[in-house]
């Protein structure tokens, strides 16, 4: 049974006015972080390590939570059903916080004692191989903008799904093969793209990983707040919690229990959230931690945190398919617009969510944008032609070059948008959980050897690549429809991923002459 | 590794093992009037796993850890950059 929505009256503009505000604040923000900073590369990129444990909690928890967390978990809900908080929420607040104490701790005493500043140098420095930095770079690279591209497909599904109507000589809208116009006069997703890139671009020039981490620290509660005034809101226009869960009981029951979601793909969903061990902005961010009881806060208060953001959005999404709430075209990603636009019929509420939803968005691409110029400066152009061939502010200038031109690679991408965020997301952190046992190994097994981290990273490369293909690439190209998730024998594909690149790391490193003990020495941080 | 510290990560580890909730698979049921069981359940693993993390931070906190990293490097120029 469909619920009847009610139509708009008018289209007001006031919603892009409250957006518009919101994004004027972070312009401010960055014209005040701009005041502190030093113009120093070691500012830009790294804080001067002045990052403590509130700063360091919001900018990993808003790094984390990008689109996939809010538009993506709602559609994969509204998919799926309730599961999709155990296949994901809960399985990272186990597995993250693991990963910050058992990995970021000693990472960051490695980083603090020998000055690295990005996840290419140390791997450089602990398997003594260029090779392997520049075998690392480009794949970093190439993960990262799928993850970029999450955000600004996000934004543009979000700004369209919430501006239908507000300019209808302007922009026509997109028109169906049964004819029906969808979005008619609505921003189209090349306008916000611009425009959200403009704005993050701007405050992280203005004061680098500071002004990113402040901003973080700023979006994260403002996607908290809006999120649980939204979740109260649309909770109440549905009827109040118990009547929009009864809904789900009488319409829709499959979205109460697991019965979309197969018991080995719940177990071997596991290993995605292993990727926070090699995101490069993360490890970025363990480098600019003031010290290491810097992340008892980040470990502790992140399970919690992913809470509080997932659970409304879940109830929100299975509550959407009870009340026969139908995203336009089918689409998951524009669910959650057109759940705020058709319930919650108050322009200023409507602004103020959307903010909400923008700020999670670009918390997450703040710290990537300064995380690749970091990469770029100082594990290719650097290393490559010296440490005092540049001057620091050229330093700056090339890191800002390099994020320019990879932002505009991303934002091309996004004229070419794959059917669903969730997924994309997934693929990517799969692709950087397939490396988790290079990070593990090259901290807790002495006997890991260079040959055995470059087998590993080309293990995971090609079986990555083949599955990827095979799951996402041929299929969108040849216009297949995708029903459910891409399964190898009932399990995630990171799980052959992430077997491969293990055993060719184990194998090839115990076929293969072990590192000379005063080097690894260097790198096993007592505890 | 002291008892305290193994009590932790025991914890930890069945708190994971509970997260693989199969028995909540096709439960229909509700707790508080609107939660699905399962939701509920997982829910409350977020909230386990936090209070495991928070024990651990007490009991298995590696203590050392900021001595070492203050030592100076001893390597090479070309495997990394001067501490800053």
């Amino acid at each position: 049974m469909a619920l009847l929505l009610p139509a708009a009256e008018t289209a007001s503009r006031t919603p892009l006015l409250v957006v518009g505000f919101y994004l004027l604040l972070l312009i401010g923000l960055g014209v005040l972080s701009s005041r502190l900073f030093r113009g120093t590369s070691a500012d830009f990129f790294v804080a001067e390590r002045s990052i403590g444990p509130f700063l360091l909690l919001m900018s990993v928890f808003g790094t984390t939570m990008t689109a996939f967390a809010l538009v993506g978990s709602t559609g994969k809900a509204w998919e799926l059903g309730n599961g999709v908080y155990g296949l994901m929420a809960s399985a990272s607040g186990i597995v993250h916080s693991a990963v910050f104490f058992l990995v970021g701790i000693k990472l960051w005493a490695i980083g603090k004692r020998h000055g690295f500043r990005t996840q290419v140098q140390y791997f450089r420095g602990r398997f003594q191989s260029n090779l392997l930095g520049y075998l690392l770079f480009p794949i970093l690279v190439a993960l990262v903008v799928p993850y970029l591209l999450i955000g600004l497909l996000g934004a543009g599904a979000v700004m369209r799904g919430v501006t239908v109507g507000m300019f209808p000589e302007t922009f026509a809208g997109t028109t169906l093969p049964n004819g029906r116009v969808m979005f008619e006069g609505s921003i189209p997703p090349w306008i916000t793209g611009l425009v959200v890139c403009a704005v993050v671009l701007f405050y992280i020039f203005a004061g680098g990983l500071r002004s990113a981490a402040w901003a973080n620290a700023f979006q994260t509660i403002v996607f908290m707040i809006t999120g649980v005034i939204a979740f109260v809101l649309i909770s109440s226009k549905l009827g109040g919690m118990d009547a929009a869960t009864q809904a789900v009981i009488d319409n829709s029951p499959d979205h109460m229990t697991r019965a979309r979601i197969g018991k080995l793909q719940f177990v071997t969903y596991m290993f995605v959230p292993l990727s926070v061990g090699m995101f490069p902005h993360l490890f970025q961010h363990w480098l600019t931690a003031k010290k290491a009881s810097t992340f008892k806060l980040t470990t502790v208060a992140h399970p919690l945190f992913i809470g509080v953001v997932w659970v409304p959005c879940i109830l929100i999404g299975i509550w959407a398919a009870g009340a026969g709430i139908m995203p336009p075209g089918g689409n998951p990603n524009a669910l959650l617009p057109k759940i705020v636009q058709t319930l919650l019929q108050d322009p200023y509420l409507t602004g103020l969510l959307t903010a909400g939803i923008l700020a999670a968005i670009m918390s997450s691409l703040d710290s990537q944008f300064v995380c690749l110029g970091t990469m770029f400066t100082h594990d290719i152009v650097m290393h490559a032609a010296g440490e005092k061939r540049f001057s620091d502010r050229a330093q700056v200038m090339l890191g800002r070059g390099f994020i320019v031109f990879v932002v505009g690679v991303t934002y091309l991408l996004t004229f070419f948008p794959p059917p669903k965020i969730f997924d994309l997301a997934v693929w990517c952190f799969s692709g950087f959980a397939a490396l988790f046992p290079l990070v593990f190994a090259s901290i807790y097994w002495r006997r890991t050897t260079r040959a055995g981290a470059i087998a590993s990273v080309l293990a995971m490369v090609v079986t990555w690549g083949t599955l990827f293909y095979e799951g996402l690439i041929r299929p969108t190209l040849a216009g297949e429809e995708m029903e459910g998730d891409f399964l190898v024998a009932g399990m995630m594909p990171v799980t052959l991923i992430f077997a491969a690149s293990t055993a060719a790391l184990v194998l090839v490193s115990l076929m293969t002459k072990p590192p000379s003990d005063e080097h690894v020495e260097q790198f096993m941080v007592e505890s | 590794m002291s008892g305290s510290a193994r009590i932790g990560w025991g914890l930890m580890a069945v708190i994971t093992v509970l997260h693989f909730d199969f028995w909540n698979w096709e439960t229909t049921s509700v707790v508080f009037g609107f939660m699905p069981k399962g939701l509920a359940w997982q829910a409350g693993i977020s909230l386990a796993a936090a209070a495991g993390w928070a024990l651990l931070m007490n009991v298995a906190w590696p203590s050392r850890v900021e001595d070492w990293a203050a030592q100076p490097s001893a390597l090479s120029d070309e495997a990394g950059e001067d501490p800053s």
